[in-house]
């Protein structure tokens, strides 16, 4: 068997309160495709940024060539011939293909002017796109090719090169069934060229046609590697999933009560032409499941107001409540603790204090003059309610711990007689107490008789601490699970869109 | 309402004024001070203005224009229109807002950015008031007097002086001018709204970051609205102390530059042009040193063709410094904090080496 050109041995790295890979090997050899799968949070990103030398890892090391190192810097990832083409493609869409192609590494002319020799740099770009068979010339504008044109670009871009392996990110995420199919055979060429490729999806059945080896990721190590024969849609979620998660759910104090959120037909703008119906009762925790790019973040926010449903109603406690405006969800008590917090759930210069009542102002304030007092004494109340552990609530919100901070954006609605409270990855990035604490506060909520709809790829989290589980698919909720369904196999099943495939959802 | 920055300002004027005072004693005489004052609060509301704006992230750059137009329209109204002064202010400060109105709703509304929408309002404005005059200096006509505006507007009183006598003291006599009572009105209530109201602290979490403000329910767009309707508001109000401070108009130029010195003073006084930082007391302090700064050209035999060089170097000078001071105290207090952190054999400044080679490349 030919060498592998690229090794990684026993790769390690930790984050705050995560160990994202826990001693992953992996060896890469010339001319294979390489498919790559796990679930959301498996390891498969921070993997791929410490091949691309973005990360540097805590402990393993890295061969290429022969070569050992500790890290690579993103040249050396460069030199040794390993490019990207990533989910959000990284464009110029006002240049045409050819100047995107060689950007950073443009061909000159004219001396000492140091013109952009256009001329040469179409000429380079052209034999590329005929290898990769585009129905476009290098002097299209990028802003007028679609999204599997675009990713034909990156790839001329990575050939132009001379890359060895190709890391294709959720590729097929935003294309067609022909552009997949096209692209597919792309990968056959390269295969057939000598270039490897990784190949990370969501889709296995796609995986399953291109791979001709499979390594599967899990808690950020190796859960296993399935050789071409032994790829299955089976095999590949068997080992996805792998572990008993229920211990740990705390039942409901209370029966649920009646729909306190109701979804029909509701269509966002990332998958038109899908519609959701979703039912959340008071007094119950439902998670909201799925894989990254299923529309569940886009529905969060249009239930919200932030963005306008394309069609369909929105009832809270069984009134309408008009879309595109967060004030008139907030007038009705619904409320969003947004995915992410930095930029949308806080506001990280201002206090602690000033964050929890910055939807309630007006209730904290007297002639429309804001009382500082009420103000502290209602963040001191949060405070001590939610736990937040701040020495002052005067003190930046900037300043705290993830935990910290996800508590502060949650504390802002609960002086708000919260009805339904969504919340979009309430535990991401955060240490296993802060989840814990946090898991004990929605509980309580919802046994106060507020509907909580907790949007998480977390899987032991989606099936440790929810009541029932929806579970989306590209724009709409391909099954509902009770408790006795609860299972990872299960959830999964549903989330890559398979629940045809599986004979029945087998209760465990 | 006091902030760290405007302890330093204040230092910085202190120290500007006594160098002043030390070459040439003149700076400290009653009538200078008193004159100082009134270009203080000539120039000061439409600084305030300018805040109100800025805090959102936003800037008006027609100040000026509005300053001439409305100016030209107040005098116009009241001198050849027969309209009771009264009514001719509450018109034209009517005109302003609308014109806030306006702006405000191309930017929040529209999605316009504020430097483009201000900048062709700041040329339409320029433009109708040269038209409206058909270019000509509009002014009061010989025998045209209004003594109750004029004493309101462009008056003086004596204020310490009968304090002091209430107490038994001979105080000290420097005529107030009105317009220094008026900044100082201006000022508490501008403070109260900016940094104690609900809407002021709406203002600053739109500037600071507008996505959160939004996903916490505020209506970001009606308060930038608000913003720019305060802004243009307190402009048309001083663009009727400004005419009649001046008496007489010539469209082309009056007001020019106007936003830049507004501009100038909250920068000064800590506003930050990306929005949600900056305090009033500031903008007030900042307007002061401009108008020592221009006292001080005067007095020192600078030639007066110097005032903007003398005036822009300082504002740089003092923008790097406050600047490179915060820089030195951040730097100092990321290292306090996390001293072991890093793991070990990974590159100080991983993206330094990137730079470098990408460059050579």
């Amino acid at each position: 068997m030919v060498p592998p050109f690229l090794e990684l041995i026993g790769i390690r790295k930790r984050y705050p309160g995560v160990v994202a890979l826990n001693g992953v090997s992996l060896a890469v050899r010339p001319g294979e495709v390489i498919g790559l799968v796990g679930e959301n949070g498996a390891g498969k990103s921070t993997l791929m940024k410490v091949l691309g030398g973005v990360v540097a890892p805590d402990s393993g090391s890295l061969r290429t060539d022969g070569v050992e190192r500790a890290a690579l810097t993103v040249n050396d990832a460069m030199a040794a011939g390993i490019a990207f083409v990533h989910q959000e493609l990284n464009l110029f869409e006002n240049l045409d293909v050819a100047a995107n192609v060689f950007i950073g590494r443009e061909m000159l002319t004219g001396g000492f002017l140091k013109l952009v020799d256009t001329r040469a740099l179409r000429q380079r770009v052209a034999p590329l796109l005929e290898r990769l068979g585009c129905d476009f010339g290098p002097d299209a504008m990028v802003e007028r090719l679609s999204l599997a044109q675009r990713q034909l670009v990156e790839i001329a871009k990575a050939l132009s090169l001379q890359a060895r392996l190709v890391i294709m990110d959720e590729p097929t995420s935003s294309l067609t069934i022909a552009e997949t199919e096209r692209l597919l055979r792309v990968t056959d060429g390269l295969r057939s060229d000598g270039v490897s490729i990784i190949f990370i999806s969501h889709r296995l059945g796609e995986v399953e046609r291109c791979a001709d080896r499979v390594v599967v990721l899990r808690d950020g190590a190796v859960a296993g590697e399935l050789d071409r024969a032994g790829i299955s849609h089976a095999a590949m979620i068997r080992l996805m999933i792998g572990r008993e998660l229920k211990g740990n759910h705390v039942p409901p104090g209370r029966p649920p009560g009646d729909a306190a959120l109701e979804v029909r037909d509701a269509t966002t703008g990332a998958h038109p032409g899908r519609t959701v119906d979703l039912t959340v009762r008071e007094g119950e925790i439902l998670g909201l499941a799925g894989l990254v790019g299923s529309g569940r973040t886009e529905l969060a926010r249009a239930l919200f107001g932030i963005d306008r449903l394309l069609a369909g109603s929105v009832r809270v406690a069984g009134s309408p409540i008009d879309g595109g405006d967060p004030r008139a969800a907030i007038e009705r008590g619904l409320y969003l603790v947004p995915e992410d917090r930095k930029r949308c759930g806080l506001l990280l210069d201002f206090s602690v204090a000033q964050n929890i009542s910055l939807p309630s102002l007006r209730s904290h304030a007297r002639a429309l003059l804001v009382s500082t007092a009420a103000e502290l004494r209602n963040a001191q109340r949060q405070k001590e309610t939610l736990g937040i552990r701040v020495p002052a609530v005067t003190a930046a919100a900037g300043v705290l711990s993830g935990g910290n901070q996800q508590k502060v954006a949650l504390a802002k609605w609960l002086s708000m007689k919260p009805r339904v409270i969504i919340l979009d990855e309430p535990t991401r990035g955060i240490d296993v107490g802060s989840k814990s604490e946090i898991y004990g506060l929605l509980r309580a909520l919802a046994d106060s008789g507020v509907a909580i709809l907790m949007i998480s790829s977390d899987m032991e989290e989606v099936i440790g601490v929810c009541d029932r589980i929806a579970v989306m698919h590209e724009g709409r909720i391909s099954g509902l699970l009770e408790r006795p369904q609860f299972s990872e196999r299960n959830v999964l099943h549903l989330a890559v869109g398979a629940a045809a495939a599986a004979p029945e959802l087998e209760a465990t | 309402m006091i902030f760290k920055k405007d302890i330093g300002l204040l230092v910085l004027i202190l120290v500007v004024g006594t160098v002043v005072a030390i070459i040439n004693p003149r700076f400290l005489l009653a009538a200078n001070i008193s004159n100082t004052a009134n270009q203080v609060g000539l120039f000061g509301i439409i600084a305030i203005a300018q805040a109100f704006v800025i805090v959102t992230g936003g800037i008006e750059l027609s100040v000026g224009a509005i300053v001439a137009m409305l100016g030209v329209l107040f005098i116009d109204l009241i001198v050849n229109g027969g309209v009771h002064w009264a009514l001719a202010a509450a018109l034209v400060i009517g005109i302003g807002m609308l014109m806030g109105a306006v702006h405000g709703a191309l930017v929040a509304k529209v999605g316009m950015q504020p430097f483009v929408v201000t900048l062709c309002a700041l040329l339409i404005y320029r433009g109708l008031a040269r038209y409206y005059t058909e270019d000509a200096t509009v002014g009061f006509g010989f025998g045209a007097s209004f003594p109750t505006l004029e004493w309101l507007t462009a008056g003086r009183s004596e204020l310490f002086a009968p304090i002091a006598r209430l107490f038994g003291h001979e105080g000290p006599t420097i005529a107030v001018p009105h317009t220094l009572i008026a900044l100082a009105i201006v000022t508490v209530v501008a403070g109260v709204v900016l940094h104690r109201s609900v809407l002021g602290r709406y203002l600053f979490a739109i500037g600071k970051n507008e996505e959160a403000a939004r996903f916490s329910g505020i209506a970001t767009a009606r308060i930038t609205i608000a913003a720019y309707v305060i802004c243009c508001g307190l402009t048309a109000f001083n663009a009727i102390l400004l005419a009649m401070y001046t008496r007489s108009i010539s469209p082309a130029v009056h007001g020019n530059f106007y936003e830049l010195y507004a501009i100038a003073a909250a920068v000064l006084g800590g506003f930050s042009l990306r929005g949600g930082e900056g305090s009033i007391l500031g903008v007030v302090l900042g307007t002061v040193l401009l108008q020592v700064l221009q006292n001080l050209v005067n007095l020192l035999g600078i030639p007066s063709s110097l005032n903007f060089a003398v005036m822009g170097s300082v504002i740089l000078i003092g923008v790097l410094a406050d600047q490179q001071f915060s820089r030195y105290r951040q730097r100092s207090l990321g290292r306090a904090r996390r001293p072991r952190d890093r793991p070990a054999g990974a590159p100080e400044r991983p993206g330094v080496d990137v730079a470098r080679t990408d460059g050579a490349t």
